[in-house]
């Protein structure tokens, strides 16, 4: 199999999706050994060992938590919303790449797009894991949390405030990682399918055959299956900007000098995907290298991502000066005061290191060295995640801390607990998505077959004809 | 059905396979096979073909009517759940603002909308589709395992009018089928395994076992003690009043006054005006009430100013529980009385005969210090407003007695005999 880097050869077609001489049988033997070998690469033990202890600490600081109280965090008066709200807000807003990868650019025929959109699925819905993990644990009495759900109860005798933006938040996340869960998994029938047909031990038949469901690929259930497809995708597509703009109402609605603004919405969501390319490609890199997958995933997909970081990256930039410019030009002194304590009060160091991550290092991409060269992209996505972290945390902690009564004006201090909790938050999620690409399919087989050109059986000559024909209805 | 060659007594065919090499054979295959008359035909692809549609005459789905009627009956119930729910069965009243206002519960109504459409597109797909299926005489076709990778299939059903077992199998290998197979299906039915019916069973009366635990629980009384797995909030280390405590000396929790100091309001200056009535003898303690002797009349300037004063504390104070005319019949006691509150005791008429003959030094230590039920308003209230509202509570008592000299003259003539 070549591995040779074709995509940047201008001879090429511009449509040509993936690199190598493939054909359908290449395409399944290619995703499928990485699930049927025998054994990982050393790389994967290794990275399993690291993120299953991570997350093993995480639990045990979780089941700490239960029995002690939320004291365990930095949490207190005036910042009652500490790390675990940041951590919340980072992962969710993580979890936003997969499902724009696999419902916007669906619908807008980007057929770039299936080489990753299982991947990247994948990531969304473990981000919404770390994500869901924090409010949930963040009630204080957790064996109470069933309270938050409209239930008639003869205990609590009342209902939830529908009108309030935390319980649309709970709607909003809980909507979402259950609709991403359908969409990904639905997705992945056929490719389940495909690996029940290929399977040779007893084990893996029964279980990738209750799996698969029974998916034969007949022209009658393909039919159905892209009509679900697309109806999801169309749906899915509202539900990814309503959930990151839910959640920046849980801070616009409010009163708090630098939350009550309407910029948050956009500004929310356009970070959201921001933040969750750059995850793709961080993990998206080394899995392409590790896996054998470089010719499915080609410069040309990392470069289409790059392109939409250096997009988002720019909106967000442009969000972190509007603020600014409204806060002068709406004449509020609180909201005045807001920002400049945000840009040179005590968090000022928080705020030039997310402003230096988020702004200054997407602009890299404006040059095609950055966009071509995989570990430069590795880097400059790992500053983004972390100045996406920052973001939030100056967002929740900086207007938190200088509230309206200047005497219970506080520093916030995160303890160890919540330092090891966000370490280990990354733990649960590298150890879901190892599991991931260990036993599932880490690549749409059947998507990147319907959108690779077809095959000429009279002359073995291929790959010229264009992609049309692709897998939309 | 008829009896074919490759059928046994255990089993009978279901149907032909045939393989073909390419997609476009396989197309151009199922035009052939439908035009020479049949109609059950299915193809098996890896990937989506859409020409396959109109080959074989796939009809739409109605999936997408199954999806809009979710949508639909999702949003529509929800909506209705949080207008009920907020509004009629628990009226959740929030900084006055409307008990129900569409731009506030559209979020949660768009995303059960996305929620219950999504549920339908996915089992809709599912059920339209038949799976789940695990078992099926094309899945134990070892041929057939390529489907799914890079083999092009198509089927005939054996139910097909047009089907015959010697003419379909050459009718395919004519349109170009690489292999022809023929799709049996056992006839006896394979009964569940053994260890599989038992452990189905044991799951399921181990899963029954806690709901009626639970429901068991919720429906019957102990005499023992509750359990407290978890303390919440239920036992804290502090002193309530009237009980003892081992702290001090003299085991009481609550403590006496320090001697030599006096409590916060507690040193008058103009006790008649301060508490409304003056000690028979000059004492540190109150005396008991009897023997108090209460001012009669109101220490202060009587204008229409302290009038309007009086209306617009008593109106904020008093009118919720009092009601605005004072006849005891606030809102506060109306709903109190509407929801058969066992504890409430409905507020006194101030028009009742033993209030109107109450001093106006007693009226004021009344809402200074509170009677029964009704609470001290003394530190809420300063002492210049507590005696305009006296005033007012005077004048509403008034208003109850009045004569016709009351009336000034020139509006006399305008009266007319009520009954």
């Amino acid at each position: 199999m070549s591995t040779a880097n074709l995509a940047l050869n201008p001879e090429l077609p511009p449509d040509r999706l993936l690199d190598g001489d493939h054909d359908y049988r290449s395409i399944t033997d290619t995703v499928c050994q990485i699930v049927e070998r025998p054994q990982p690469p050393k790389a994967w033990y290794v990275a399993f060992a690291v993120s299953s202890v991570l997350t093993v600490i995480l639990f045990g600081l979780v089941g700490y938590l239960f029995v002690t109280g939320v004291g365990v965090w930095g949490n207190n008066a005036p910042v009652f919303w500490g790390w675990p709200i940041v951590n919340f807000v980072f992962w969710v807003g993580i979890g936003h790449a997969g499902t724009l990868i696999s419902a916007i650019l669906f619908l807008f025929r980007q057929h770039w797009r299936t080489s990753i959109n299982r991947f990247a699925e994948a990531m969304t819905i473990f981000a919404v894991v770390c994500a869901g993990l924090f409010p949930g644990i963040h009630v204080g009495r957790v064996w109470l949390v069933y309270w938050l759900a409209p239930y008639p109860s003869q205990h609590l005798a009342m209902w939830p405030n529908f009108r309030s933006p935390l319980l649309w938040d709970v709607f909003a996340v809980s909507t979402y990682a259950t609709v991403s869960l359908l969409f990904w998994y639905m997705g992945m029938i056929p490719d389940l399918a495909t690996l029940r047909d290929r399977a040779t031990t007893r084990v893996r038949q029964v279980a990738y055959g209750i799996a698969a469901l029974g998916w034969t690929g007949s022209a009658r259930q393909w039919s159905r299956y892209e009509k679900a497809y697309m109806l999801l995708a169309a749906l899915a597509t509202p539900l990814v900007l309503s959930v990151h703009t839910i959640v920046s109402f849980d801070f616009a609605v409010s009163q708090i000098p630098g939350w009550h603004t309407t910029i948050f919405p956009p500004y929310f969501v356009a970070g959201a995907i921001f933040s969750g390319f750059a995850m793709v490609i961080t993990l998206v890199v080394p899995a392409r290298a590790f896996f054998g997958l470089k010719d499915l995933v080609t410069i040309r997909h990392l470069e289409n991502m790059t392109k939409i970081m250096l997009a988002t990256g720019s909106m967000v930039g442009f969000a972190y000066a509007i603020e600014f410019f409204i806060a002068w030009y709406g004449g509020n002194p609180y909201e005045q005061f807001a920002f400049i304590n945000r840009a040179l009060g005590p968090y000022a160091w928080a705020y030039w290191t997310m402003v230096t991550c988020n702004v200054i290092s997407p602009q890299l991409f404006w040059f095609k060295k950055f966009r071509t060269t995989p570990w430069l992209m590795v880097v400059v996505s790992i500053f983004i995640n972390i100045g996406m972290w920052f973001e939030r945390f100056v967002i929740t902690v900086t207007s938190l801390s200088r509230d309206f009564l200047p005497s219970s004006w506080g520093y916030f201090k995160p303890t160890a607990v919540d330092v090891l909790m966000l370490i280990g938050s990354f733990g649960l999620f590298f150890t879901l998505f190892l599991l991931f690409c260990r036993y599932l399919p880490m690549v749409a087989m059947a998507e990147v077959k319907a959108v690779m050109p077809k095959p000429d059986t009279t002359a073995k000559v291929g790959n010229t004809a264009s992609a049309e024909g692709g897998p939309q209805a | 059905m008829t009896t074919h060659s490759a059928d046994t007594p255990q089993s009978h065919t279901v149907g032909l396979l045939a393989e073909f090499a390419s997609q476009d054979e396989l197309i151009q295959a199922g035009r052939t096979m439908r035009s020479a008359g049949y109609t059950s035909l299915d193809a098996y692809t890896p990937f989506p073909i859409h020409e396959l549609d109109e080959a074989l005459g796939v009809r739409p789905t109605r999936l997408p009517w199954l999806v809009l009627a979710a949508g639909l009956v999702g949003g529509i119930s929800i909506l209705a759940f949080q207008w009920w729910t907020n509004a009629v069965d628990y009226p959740m009243l929030i900084s006055g603002k409307p008990l129900f206002s569409l731009p506030a519960n559209i979020p949660v109504t768009f995303e059960v909308i996305v929620l219950s459409a999504a549920f339908a597109a996915f089992l809709g797909m599912l059920a339209l589709n038949g799976l789940p299926r695990l078992a099926s005489p094309l899945l134990r076709s070892v041929r057939f395992a390529r489907a799914t990778s890079d083999g092009f299939f198509l089927s005939v059903a054996a139910t097909d009018p047009s089907f015959d077992p010697q003419a379909t199998p050459a009718a395919l290998r004519q349109a170009g089928a690489t292999e022809v197979e023929t799709l049996t299906e056992s006839t006896t039915q394979q009964p569940l395994p053994r260890f599989l019916g038992m452990s189905l069973v044991v799951v399921g009366s181990l899963a029954v076992l806690p709901p009626l635990i639970i429901a068991g629980a919720r429906s019957t009384t102990s005499e023992k003690p509750r359990l407290h797995n978890v303390f919440n909030m239920d036992f804290q280390p502090k002193f309530k009043s009237q009980t003892t405590s081992q702290l001090f000396a003299d085991g009481r929790a609550m403590r006496p006054r320090i001697p030599g100091t006096v409590p916060r309001g507690s040193l008058p200056t103009n006790p008649e005006y301060e508490f409304g009535y003056v000690e028979p003898a000059a004492a540190a303690e109150p005396a008991a009430g009897d023997a108090r002797q209460w001012v009669e009349e109101i220490p202060l300037r009587v204008t229409s100013e302290l009038m309007e004063r009086g209306r617009e504390r008593f109106n904020i104070h008093c009118a919720v529980c009092h009601g605005r005319a004072g006849f005891g019949n606030g809102l506060v006691s109306q709903r109190a009385i509407e929801l058969q509150q066992g504890t409430w005791v409905p507020p006194t008429s101030i028009h009742t005969q033993y209030v109107v003959e109450q001093p106006v030094g007693q009226l004021f230590n009344t809402i200074t210090n509170g009677v029964r039920k009704m609470p001290a308003y003394g530190h809420q209230i300063p002492v210049e407003d507590r005696w305009a509202i006296v005033l007012y509570v005077r004048a509403l008592q008034r208003s109850q007695q009045a004569s016709l000299e009351d009336v000034p003259e020139d509006i006399r003539p305008t009266l007319r005999e009520l009954n």
